[in-house]
């Protein structure tokens, strides 16, 4: 390649003429346009994205980057989440200890804690923020109807996460939050209260409730993240890329 | 290969619709798919059935509260282990939810307003649980209250009874 002039250009432009290279991505170099593009195409997780991208919806202004952001911090948490669960454990009373400890025992473990609940915390004013701002861009109009119901289900993904969350930590703040947020599911007409027993496992926020919110925040909820995600990045590209607003079209 | 069973495609094409043979690989199909709907049914019954719990390790629902003498006349007693009040009037006994009928926060009595009073959002009620203000929409439930032969009071909080119930002794 005529343009590999550093030390690094020039160490990938011979591993990709190895025969390793050429096992894992099925082909050599990317030097034109069209072999770019396959090898966009060819990636389980690149094909995801758009092969090119107007240039203007890479600038600032076009979306302060507000569902890279969201997409960054949902992975922020699930780093931090999968560490936290190291030591944590879904019973009462074991879980309260098992935060203070994290926070005064383990290593760095008020850190990692601190970085999950923050970023959590975070997440739902981003999540909320890029909603708005595609909202004002009227990036729910057709072609894009489809992605705006995926992006509510993105929300209602974080809010339940946040809310499943919310309860681990299993202290007065914890107990009581879930206590009246179960009871406002209960007012719901006719389903409302079994809808709550199920989502206790009983009558009380127990060590069933626990036990069933931490398997919801740590497996069924982000598995519906990651599934929706997924779809919302496709359909970006497949819908036309980004909405950029009126003005960055002129 | 060659399916002895039915006409050929172009033959069948001709039918007018309805009318259609049907083939064997049709009827496999049927059978198949409905053989695949009664088994995810039966997995999604028996999977709801699952998720609800037949045992639950939770404080019991009825209990001993004490014989009667434990209790001054006019007076409110908060048994926390049963979030219960035991109220005793110059008339007799009653017992008393102290789940908040609003949002389900557990209310205090307060002796120096003689009212019940909720810390989430601010209802309160009398010492008969009636509201006297905030947003609880019922009164606070009153529980089944009995004498048991032994001379001890006994609540069933799986029974609500009529504020009018009480307990003479």
């Amino acid at each position: 390649m005529a343009t590999s002039t550093t030390w690094t250009e020039k160490a990938l432009a011979s591993l990709r003429h190895t025969r390793f290279w050429k096992s894992v991505f099925r082909r050599g170099p990317a030097l034109t346009n069209r072999t770019r593009s396959v090898a966009i195409f060819g990636n389980i997780f690149l094909h995801l994205l758009p092969v090119k991208v107007r240039e203007q919806s890479l600038r600032v202004r076009a979306t302060f980057y507000l569902g890279s952001i969201a997409f960054f911090l949902f992975l922020q948490l699930v780093v931090t989440g999968i560490l936290l669960m190291l030591y944590y454990h879904p019973a009462v009373p074991q879980a309260y200890y098992d935060m203070k400890d994290l926070r005064f025992v383990v290593s760095n473990g008020v850190f990692l804690r601190n970085l999950h609940r923050l970023g959590a915390e975070a997440m739902v004013v981003v999540v909320f923020w890029h909603m708005f701002h595609v909202f004002y861009r009227r990036g729910y109009r057709g072609p894009r109807e489809f992605n705006w119901v995926v992006g509510v289900g993105l929300l209602l993904v974080t809010l339940f996460l946040s809310y499943t969350g919310y309860l681990l930590p299993w202290d007065q703040l914890a107990f009581w939050a879930i206590t009246v947020g179960t009871n406002i599911i209960a007012w719901v007409p006719a389903l409302g209260s079994p809808i709550r027993y199920e989502l206790l496992g009983g009558n009380i926020v127990g060590e069933n409730a626990l036990l069933r919110f931490y398997v919801l925040h740590c497996v069924i909820l982000p598995l519906a993240a990651i599934l929706l995600i997924a779809i919302h990045f496709w359909r970006v590209q497949k819908d036309g890329g980004l909405t950029v607003g009126q003005q960055d079209e002129r | 290969m060659k399916t002895p069973e039915g006409p050929p495609e172009a033959a069948r094409g001709s039918e007018p619709p309805g009318q259609r043979q049907v083939t064997r690989r049709d009827f496999f199909n049927e059978i198949s798919t409905a053989a695949l709907g009664i088994t995810g049914l039966g997995a999604a019954v028996v999977t709801i059935r699952y998720i609800s719990p037949n045992v639950l390790f939770e404080p019991p629902s009825k209990f001993r509260a004490g014989g009667p003498d434990d209790y001054p006349v006019d007076s409110v007693t908060y048994l926390r282990d049963q979030q219960v009040f035991i109220v005793r009037t110059a008339v007799g006994f009653h017992a008393i939810s102290t789940i908040c009928t609003h949002l389900g926060c557990i209310t205090e009595w307060k002796p120096e307003d003689s009212l019940i009073e909720c810390p989430c959002h601010g209802s309160k009620f009398n010492r008969d649980g009636e509201k006297v203000a905030g947003p609880a929409p019922r009164p606070l439930s009153h529980f089944a209250i009995l004498l048991t032969p032994e001379g001890e009071l006994m609540v069933d909080k799986l029974s609500i009874v009529k504020p009018a119930d009480v307990l003479k002794v």
